[in-house]
């Protein structure tokens, strides 16, 4: 049981460390397959890596319920952190989410569970923190669409399946939930108009 | 310096998150209006409410802020919400395109080209482009989601048929990632082509109205138009009086009560730039003496 002089600790500067956080991955946003870095440093609830809990404080409120996957509700730890620093609801049912975090990208829910808007309010969608163990190393994917000039590569370990669902989200456009992949404190977005090509090697 | 009173860049940490997660959004989906909880802020609607919040929501203390209203960093709006951010962010402002990070506008794009790593923020008064068309917001809220811009089509023909030419000369429409139409604000169309594949990224704010909506880089913005009656830019048939430009967006100066008038840069960075570099015009053949404002 944590109590809270135990729990770890939120941004020492809220103002600069999450507006630091928020210009990180709105230029990762904008630029889909860049990889970016959040220097923001806070206190981090294992399994929650630096840069999930970075955007975590920087995004999260009352207004945004949050949905945590099997491996970030394995303990209470993170769901205990994100009330007490963001006050935002963690909730059971993902289909209405602002935001999920996944830990474990392997065991990523179907797609269709989360929010995925209306055409007439495309913008009611779950936007996705999901860890990967790196942002480095993997095959190589290349990315099209707004943001790249011309073609991006994005290299990091991903089920196969996963881009032919990813294919679906985007021919769902407007429609579509946003991913924001996280590497301890390098991040890279892949909103829903992003497109993938998987390459050799 | 930093107001005390006030929290950095004025507005409220809650504030600045809902507006953030406005911005991603409106950066997912390209050319689409998000609607956001719109603060009142100390000056009156129309002077760039919706702007300075963006600009508020994204601003840190390393940027480097400019501000123009139609071109000029010397106009009352551009100089009060430049020193607003000067007292409530502390932060490096500049009249030099080149140099700044974050550029917040009113009605024009600058003449010099962005760079990636610059933020544009432009001041919107009316987001919707349909709104003139069809007043009701459940109407053009339909016709986005379907796609739907017959009726925007069916205006721009009315013009040909009217004057013989598409006569929309500002706040000209644009398709943004072959999907939403798109209302530019108030910018001459001669701008509309610097929007498309821009490399930097463009965020728009309307504070009244409370939309947000955003061009990521590189993406594509095009005018829409007729193949009989393609897009054209246009501009006066002149050079800049004071720095010879024959490629800059022109303001008509009247100068007398004869008629007689002068063309000049509408984008004062962009002329006095030209000027420093000994480019001169017909009114300027002088050495230019006045000394660059601090």
């Amino acid at each position: 049981m944590t109590t809270i002089a135990e729990m770890p600790a939120g941004f020492a500067d809220k103002v600069l460390s999450a507006q630091s956080t928020f210009r990180s991955v709105m230029d990762a946003m904008a630029r889909p397959g860049s990889v970016q870095r959040i220097e923001a440093a806070s206190g981090v609830p294992a399994p929650l890596m630096r840069g999930s809990a970075a955007i975590a404080l920087t995004l999260f409120d009352q207004d945004t319920p949050v949905w945590l996957d099997a491996k970030m509700a394995a303990t209470l730890d993170v769901a205990k952190w994100i009330k007490f620093h963001t006050s935002a609801p963690v909730i059971a049912d993902s289909s209405v989410c602002s935001f999920a975090l996944i830990g474990d990208i392997d065991q990523l829910p179907a797609l269709q569970r989360f929010a995925i808007g209306s055409n007439d309010y495309p913008d009611r969608s779950t936007t996705l923190i999901v860890q990967v163990p790196s942002l480095t190393q993997g095959p190589a994917i290349e990315l099209r669409g707004p943001g790249i000039d011309g073609t991006a590569v994005l290299r990091t370990q991903m089920a196969p399946d996963l881009l032919e669902r990813l294919a679906v989200n985007h021919a769902l456009f407007p429609r579509g939930i946003d991913l924001v992949l996280v590497a301890d404190d390098a991040i890279v977005a892949i909103p829903r108009t992003t497109r993938f090509v998987a390459k050799e090697g | 310096m930093n107001a005390p009173t006030y929290n950095f860049a004025y507005l409220d940490e809650q504030t600045k998150r809902m507006i953030r997660r406005a911005i991603l959004k409106a950066i997912a989906i390209p050319g689409y209006q998000v609607p956001f909880a719109s603060r009142e802020m100390p000056m009156p609607y129309g002077w760039g409410t919706g702007g300075v919040q963006v600009t508020a929501a994204i601003l840190g203390t390393n940027d480097v802020l400019k501000v123009i209203d139609q071109g000029s960093d010397d106009t009352t709006n551009a100089i009060s919400i430049r020193k607003f951010f000067e007292k409530t962010a502390g932060v490096v402002t500049t009249t030099s395109t080149a140099d700044a990070t974050v550029i917040q506008t009113r009605h024009r794009i600058p003449e010099a080209p962005l760079h990636a790593q610059q933020v544009l923020v432009y001041q919107v008064p009316i987001p919707e482009p349909l709104r003139y068309l069809e007043p009701r917001e459940t109407e053009t809220r339909r016709m986005h989601a379907l796609g739907e811009y017959g009726l925007m089509h069916v205006k721009l023909y009315e013009d040909i048929a009217r004057f013989g030419h598409i006569a929309t000369a500002y706040a000209y429409p644009v398709k943004v990632n072959a999907r939403y139409v798109m209302d530019p604000s108030p910018t001459p169309k001669f701008d509309n082509p610097k929007m498309d594949n821009c490399p930097a990224l463009q965020l728009f704010g309307a504070g009244r109205e409370k939309r947000i909506y955003a061009i990521p880089p590189y993406t594509s913005v095009v005018s829409l138009d007729f193949e009989d009656h393609p897009f054209t830019r246009y501009k006066h048939d002149a050079c800049c009086a004071l720095c010879d430009s024959g490629d800059s967006y022109l303001d008509e100066i009247v100068t007398d009560n004869k008629g007689s008038r002068m063309f000049v840069c509408s984008d004062t960075d962009y002329c006095e730039t030209r000027q420093s570099q000994g480019h001169r015009g017909s009114e300027n053949a002088a050495p230019y003496a006045e000394s660059k404002h601090a």
